[in-house]
């Protein structure tokens, strides 16, 4: 035996228990390892802590004795190797205004492809919609509300009632906006994940969204019930389109890194790039699927004469410009070169 | 990847040219520790379903809301509120004792934990974890496909204490000592693995059944003596712990130490 295991634990031991005392002070907020002389010595220990687990290693000492070095080693590691990590503190407000619309432009093509998907099932559900007396039904599956009237029906219907759809809606606004944000955000996760299928699920997700989007528009739009149609999509569409079109462009890019396209780096690697990118952007998704919710509950529900058409349109125009310009221009300044991530 | 008893254990190695191992958690633990934090997120979610009934005495339609809110932000959040705060680890993973870490041994980043758990819906897919399950049972690292994606693994947390090895080894007379050319060649010929062994059993005397410890220290003794013969002084009166004991001192004491 190489080793004289007593004396080595008795004279190593104390520095052991030290490295513990570093670590949990780390962990704890105490010690912080952007001071020099701390983490000199944080450093001197683990590096002795890594030098005893080889010792110990190559001796085939007690298997109990290396399991505990292994373990104090591994904290060691986690901590002195991740502090480049916690250099980009998480600052809410960074994150919203460069951080998220950053991300949003650096996979801009992703999101192209979200748009182009969901264009292409508009214009399949507006095929079908033509095409055949069943093809309104089948589009239009999902409403079934919306397909068992025609639009001028539905419209002159809500007209007739919107004073009292008003009060009945005014006792329920909270629920249904609570509704709303559960389900559309539980959409958009899916259509994030299932970018796990290579994006075959994520492009599904979209199409049929985009097949319902198209029926529903061009029956309104061949109805004649075009101001009625922006005056009750566009407020709280101009946010909800838009996100399950980002929620999309997040499985894209899972799916890309997944399959690798035009990169070198392995699956590992490229997986953990896009990592904290999902994470930007289904958290925008969700911001806008919040606010999406409250317009709708609060607001698009309400029609002529109790809200004039003229009113929603422009407060969802509005709405949807400020869209456009955030993610087309917050965070440009900060952008080129040096990347802000939380 | 594969560690002795078909552990899945993570190999790390660091820059300092050390390799550390973290024993990897088996899709059964891992279910465990999701029933308890469903059995968890229930008892939360009538917990506060009790407060929103009470609210609805006062705002019914606000209490319909938060109702729909709660079952939304337990079925999303808890885990990911759980891992961010305390070190990896829901309730039902502290309970069964393992925790989520970055695959390469480093400290989990907040986008990671959002990730793995954003990316339950598929592997829960179509029931039971199903996709997860199977995904977990093939991979070398037994991740799901959440931890794929977010480059996380989830190990078994161990015990930290170090082992009594100088109440063993430290501070007793032995009577080895008084023979170092027959001490030098029970140190020749004793395996690594043999020295281990005997040292293990030493300190975990106290786990051991007492029939079960007379009847291992015995075969020990039997196969030192197969080694070396020390003279009958040197062994009288000795029981086989105290044996295996002496040997132990000997074969992790530096020779003339």
């Amino acid at each position: 035996m190489i080793l004289d295991l007593a004396h080595f634990i008795k004279r190593e031991r104390p520095h052991w228990k030290d490295l513990e005392k570093a670590l949990d002070a780390i962990q704890a907020q105490r010690l912080d390892l952007s001071d020099l002389k701390a983490s000199r010595r944080v450093l001197s220990l683990f590096q002795r802590a890594c030098s005893d687990l080889a010792r110990i290693g190559a001796s085939n000492a007690e298997p109990e004795l290396r399991t505990y070095l292994e373990t104090l080693v591994g904290r060691g590691y986690a901590e002195i190797h991740s502090s480049g990590r916690r250099a980009h503190r998480f600052t809410p407000l960074k994150w919203f205004l460069h951080t998220l619309p950053q991300t949003f432009r650096r996979h801009i093509g992703a999101f192209g492809v979200s748009v182009l998907t969901t264009v292409v099932g508009m214009f399949v559900g507006g095929v079908l919609l033509v095409a055949a007396p069943e093809g309104r039904e089948v589009a239009l599956a999902p409403f079934p509300h919306v397909a068992k009237q025609t639009p001028s029906q539905r419209v002159a219907e809500e007209e007739k009632n919107a004073k009292s759809s008003a009060e009945h809606l005014e006792r329920s606004k909270a629920s249904f906006s609570g509704m709303l944000m559960q389900h559309n955000t539980k959409v958009s996760i899916s259509t994030l994940a299932l970018g796990l299928s290579y994006g075959v699920g994520t492009a599904i997700s979209l199409f049929y969204n985009g097949v319902i989007l198209g029926a529903v528009c061009l029956d309104y739009i061949l109805d004649g019930q075009i101001v009625f149609l922006i005056g009750w999509l566009l407020p709280h569409g101009s946010f909800e389109i838009p996100a399950i079109l980002i929620a999309g462009q997040a499985g894209f890019v899972l799916a890309r890194a997944l399959i690798g396209w035009g990169t070198r780096e392995g699956l590992r690697t490229r997986m953990r790039e896009v990592t904290p990118d999902l994470a930007t952007l289904i958290g925008g998704v969700a911001l806008m699927l919040v606010w999406a919710g409250f317009v709708e509950a609060f607001f698009s529900q309400y029609h002529e004469p109790v809200l004039p058409y003229w009113v929603k349109i422009a407060f969802g125009s509005l709405e949807f410009a400020v869209l456009v310009a955030f993610y087309a221009f917050c965070g440009r300044k900060s952008e080129p070169g040096k990347e802000v991530r939380p | 990847m594969s560690a002795p008893g078909n552990t899945a254990v993570l190999h790390i190695a660091t820059p300092e040219g050390v390799t550390f191992s973290l024993p990897l958690a088996g899709p059964v633990t891992r279910a465990l520790a999701l029933m308890v934090d469903v059995a968890v997120c229930q008892a939360i979610q009538q917990i506060l379903f009790i407060a929103v009934k009470v609210m609805s005495v006062f705002a019914e339609d606000m209490a319909g809301g938060a109702a729909y809110l709660i079952m939304f932000l337990i079925a999303f959040g808890y885990s990911s509120v759980c891992e961010l705060l305390f070190g990896g680890q829901t309730l039902g993973k502290r309970i069964v004792g393992i925790r989520v870490m970055d695959e390469r041994g480093l400290r989990l980043l907040p986008g990671q934990v959002i990730v793995r758990n954003l990316l339950r819906v598929v592997d829960m897919f179509p029931v039971f974890y199903a996709v997860g399950g199977v995904f977990a049972l093939f991979s070398k690292r037994c991740q799901r496909l959440g931890d794929l994606a977010a480059g996380t693994v989830v190990v078994r947390t161990v015990k930290v204490i170090p082992p009594d090895v100088e109440s063993v080894l430290g501070g007793k007379y032995n009577s080895f000592r008084q023979h170092p050319h027959l001490e030098a060649r029970l140190r020749q010929k004793t395996l690594p693995e043999e020295a281990q062994l005997a040292l293990a059993a030493l300190v975990r005397r106290d786990e051991l059944e007492t029939e079960a410890a007379i009847k291992l220290f015995g075969e020990m003794v039997q196969r030192f003596r197969e080694k070396v013969k020390f003279p009958e002084e040197t062994e009288h009166g000795l029981t086989d712990e105290q044996y295996v004991r002496n040997a132990v001192d000997t074969l992790y004491r530096k020779a003339g130490g």
